[in-house]
């Protein structure tokens, strides 16, 4: 045991952390990158023009999103309505029935759902929603539609709101449920009176969590929503998002479409990652844990 | 050779603005046990921990004064040489638990890139858990992971693991507080034998124990030294009140 | 079934105002406790839900590949020729693309993930930059897929194509290479957030042990905190490699979509994903259609095992 090998043994455990932190930090590089470059990209596209109008055909400059705008927010309300109810009473079953033998397989289900690729989701949607079917006397006219997107999408949403409802109110004392039961209130005011007001920041939370998941999903919308390159707002018929817009113009041969894909990536960036820093600093502040 | 192998000379310590050690000035003699003891809270541990440089280990962690083993200060020395001439034995058994027992003891080694040729390894490894009568208890079992031990033995293996590393003091910090009282006489029994080879420091919130084990007790109070003396007069006839109302408060 | 005549009436006097008032009583506390029963229920059938959606996924997958595992066989997953102008089906090159992808990225990336689990859980796990740093990692999750790719299109396949062109090949620039690269990005929130965790659950007295033999940091970490996060920290990889695996948009913009089987990292390919993305709506044959479903099945199965065998290694590790 002699200076030169602690010296030598110093050295490498210095020279470790230096490559940890030149790592750690290296993987702001792309982030960062990106940012600038789509601010850089998108900046001068955006004006009241393009907001408001639709896209022009190919060959004419100008043109708007305004299509996808809407269509993205009609597609993300419709999804939340779909979703949020379900997730949310489906994980306050799970946190009813910690044992049950039925709550562990609606809980593995949950997690199986999490882990479903977007692309076999919009499969799946296509299949149930847009293509006809008949069964017995049911006809089932089919195509393409924003329900069908939506419906997707509320599929994406589902296995977060479950999980972080069950995990809220897993955390809430016992003897908030006992008092409100001992005073003869009945289950489900108990339920929507009691515990899930304690509970709704972290509800809220998860909630807010699972549109920021699927605000930027493109695959699951390829095969139901499709795209629209007028402005609708029925939802039985194909509708355009912002991602499914910029998927399809960034990989057009057209510049003016290509400008249009640059906006909209702007606005989509920021949205995503507004909702995202927003969710953080609610969940910061109402000390929820997730 | 030097018969006082530690001294400190106004020592401080503190976390931040917390002053936990108070001026300690103290000379701890070659192969002598010395307990250290006191209520909780009155800075005995973060001096042990001192010793062998651990306490600045936790952030806002800071201390001065003189801190000297074999008239070398030890915080001019680097951490790593400090620690490998003053091991350390903690409060819960922690042997590692990915290494059998074997590696367990030879950890010390393999931490600090020193390669041994097999022979030597296992001279050590058998001359370690002999002088914590852990060999015959496990000499067939070496290879194993050391989960099955129990409390008491895990905690001499760690002793062993300390041991194996030669150094001149061994630091413990309540080492047998987590133990039941077979365990803890099995361990205080090898206090006896370590201190022909070894300096021992153990820090203890068992008066009984600081009477049963060690030559010389100080006692803490508030971060001061209140008291160091032989551990006969300690308990028969301390010099402060402090120290008085201490021991009488157990007993009775 | 609590029935009408189970709830007691309790008359105080036997008025017939008071026999009218507990009998209304009864009628209410009959009514609720029904209404409880029905509350009841309906939760578990929104529970219920979860379990129906999955089998429907597995049942609609299986369903839609029916044709093209009975007319194409097994042989369909190693054919080297994807060729449906002719009717000729073959899936290898798709898988190949796959696995090329998902794991040169998993390559990648874990130097950076596990980088970054180490600095946030072992050297810095408090303070306002080790907290931006997790936060931005985080941030990388979320930023869409589509909008990797338009970048990864824009500016990673020109960089990409003059490199291509320095090492003397040829120089196409979107193909397995991006696409990996892309993908490297996207997933090392994963590994990274999971490790971290892990990397902070060890105990701080098995670290202690290993400083008070003499140890240096780099050398604790190595044979105190590595060991004890080994399972942990492979489960973050899998996770990464089961996002890697299901990724479409990013892959599909940048991959060069052909269904050659690539010769080179630096050749155009196709993956399972971004196959089903491009020829969906295109697939005007039964079988075609069948054997692009059979490719999401396969997906489906192989994602869903990889993230259950992830999940399952946690809930150890967690629970020891």
């Amino acid at each position: 045991m002699d200076g030169k090998n602690i010296k030598l043994r110093l050295g490498k455990s210095y020279g470790f952390q230096w490559l940890i932190y030149v790592l750690a930090f290296a993987c702001l590089v792309p982030l960062l990158a990106i940012l600038f470059y789509i601010v850089k990209a998108g900046v001068t596209k955006i004006n009241w023009h393009f907001l408001v109008n639709i896209p022009k055909p190919v060959g004419e400059s100008g043109g708007g999103i305004a299509n996808a705008l809407v269509g993205s927010i009609i597609i993300i309300l419709v999804a939340a309505v779909i979703a949020i109810p379900i997730g949310i009473m489906a994980g306050v079953y799970l946190s009813e029935n910690r044992r049950s033998r039925l709550a562990y397989w609606v809980r593995l289900c949950t997690d199986i759902l999490q882990g479903v690729p977007s692309i076999v989701v919009g499969i799946v949607a296509y299949f149930w929603l847009v293509r006809p079917w008949d069964i017995g006397f049911i006809h089932h006219k089919g195509g393409f539609s924003a329900l069908s997107g939506s419906f997707a999408l509320a599929i994406m949403m589902l296995p977060i709101i479950v999980r972080s409802t069950e995990e809220t109110l897993k955390l809430l004392p016992d003897s908030l449920k006992e008092a409100a039961l001992a005073l003869g209130m009945p289950f489900h005011r108990v339920i929507f009176k009691v515990v899930v007001p304690v509970g709704i920041s972290g509800i809220l939370s998860g909630v807010m969590l699972s549109v920021a998941r699927i605000t930027g999903e493109t695959a699951p919308l390829l095969f139901t929503a499709f795209g629209n390159p007028y402005l609708s707002v029925n939802v039985g018929k194909p509708m355009q998002s912002l991602p499914l817009l910029i998927f399809n113009y960034a990989t057009s041969p057209y510049q003016d479409w290509l400008n249009l894909a640059w906006g909209a990536s702007l606005i989509l960036l920021f949205w995503v990652l507004f909702l995202n820093i927003f969710t953080k600093v609610i969940t910061r502040k109402w000390k929820v844990q997730l | 050779m030097e018969s006082t192998i530690i001294k400190s000379r106004n020592f401080n310590a503190s976390f931040g603005t917390n002053h936990v050690v108070k001026n300690v000035n103290i000379d701890i003699p070659r192969n002598h046990i010395i307990a250290v003891m006191g209520p909780s809270g009155c800075g005995k541990t973060t001096y042990l921990r001192c010793v062998n440089r651990m306490h600045e280990l936790i952030p806002g962690a800071t201390s001065n004064g003189e801190m000297k083993l074999n008239e070398e200060d030890v915080y001019q020395m680097h951490p790593i040489f400090v620690r490998l001439k003053i091991g350390m034995v903690f409060q819960r058994p922690n042997p590692f638990p990915n290494l059998s027992i074997y590696d367990n003891v030879i950890a010390g080694y393999k931490l600090n890139g020193i390669k041994l040729p097999k022979a030597e390894r296992d001279e050590i490894v058998e001359r370690s858990l002999t002088k914590v009568a852990l060999w015959k208890e496990v000499k067939d079992s070496l290879n194993k992971k050391g989960s099955f031990l129990s409390g008491g033995q895990q905690q001499r293996l760690c002793i062993a693991r300390t041991v194996a590393m030669e150094p001149e003091v061994i630091l413990f910090d309540e080492p047998t507080s987590a133990l039941d009282p077979i365990s803890t006489s099995t361990v205080e029994e090898l206090f006896h034998e370590l201190k022909t080879n070894y300096t021992l420091i153990i820090v203890t919130h068992n008066m009984q124990q600081a009477a049963r084990v060690s030559d010389k007790t100080a006692f803490f109070f508030l971060g001061e030294l209140v008291e160091y003396d032989e551990t006969k007069t300690m308990f028969t006839n301390p010099k402060d009140q402090r120290t008085q109302n201490y021991i009488t408060g157990r007993f009775s | 079934m609590i029935t009408r005549s189970d709830i007691p009436l309790r008359v105080i006097n036997s008025s017939p105002e008071a026999i009218a008032k507990a009998k209304a009583r009864a009628r209410r506390s009959f009514r609720q406790i029904r209404t409880e029963n029905v509350f009841r229920r309906s939760l578990m059938i929104m529970g219920l839900l979860m379990i129906i959606l999955v089998l429907g996924i597995c049942l609609t997958l299986a369903w839609q590949s029916r044709l093209s595992i009975s007319a194409l066989g097994p042989k369909y997953l190693w054919n080297k020729v994807w060729d449906p102008v002719q009717d000729i089906y073959g899936a290898w090159p798709f898988l190949l693309g796959t696995l090329l992808t998902s794991f040169l990225a998993l390559i990648i990336s874990i130097p950076f993930s596990i980088s970054v689990a180490i600095f946030l859980g072992e050297y810095h796990p408090k303070g306002w930059l080790p907290n931006f740093l997790k936060n931005a990692v985080e941030l990388i999750a979320a930023v869409p897929s589509v909008i990797y790719g338009f970048w990864g299109l824009a500016v990673l396949v020109p960089i990409v194509r003059s490199f291509e062109s320095s090492i003397g090949v040829v120089p196409v620039g979107v193909g397995i290479f991006s696409s990996s690269l892309i993908l490297a990005v996207m997933i090392i929130p994963y590994a990274a957030s999971l490790g971290r965790s892990m990397i902070s659950l060890v105990p701080s007295h098995l670290k202690e042990a290993a400083y008070g033999l003499g140890a240096t940091r780099w050398e604790v970490i190595r044979s105190v905190v590595l060991p004890y996060t080994k399972s942990g920290l492979f489960a973050g990889i899998l996770l990464s490699l089961g996002r890697a695996l299901g990724e479409t948009m990013a892959v599909t913009m940048v991959i060069g979509n052909t269904s050659a089987i690539p010769k080179s990292i630096f050749a155009p390919g196709n993956t399972m994903a971004s196959v089903i993305a491009n020829e969906f709506t295109e697939a005007d044959k039964p079988v075609y259609l069948s054997a692009l479903i059979e490719l999401g099945l396969v997906l489906f199965l192989v994602t869903i095992v990889i993230n259950l065998i992830g999940k399952r290694v946690i809930d150890r590790f967690t629970n020891e």
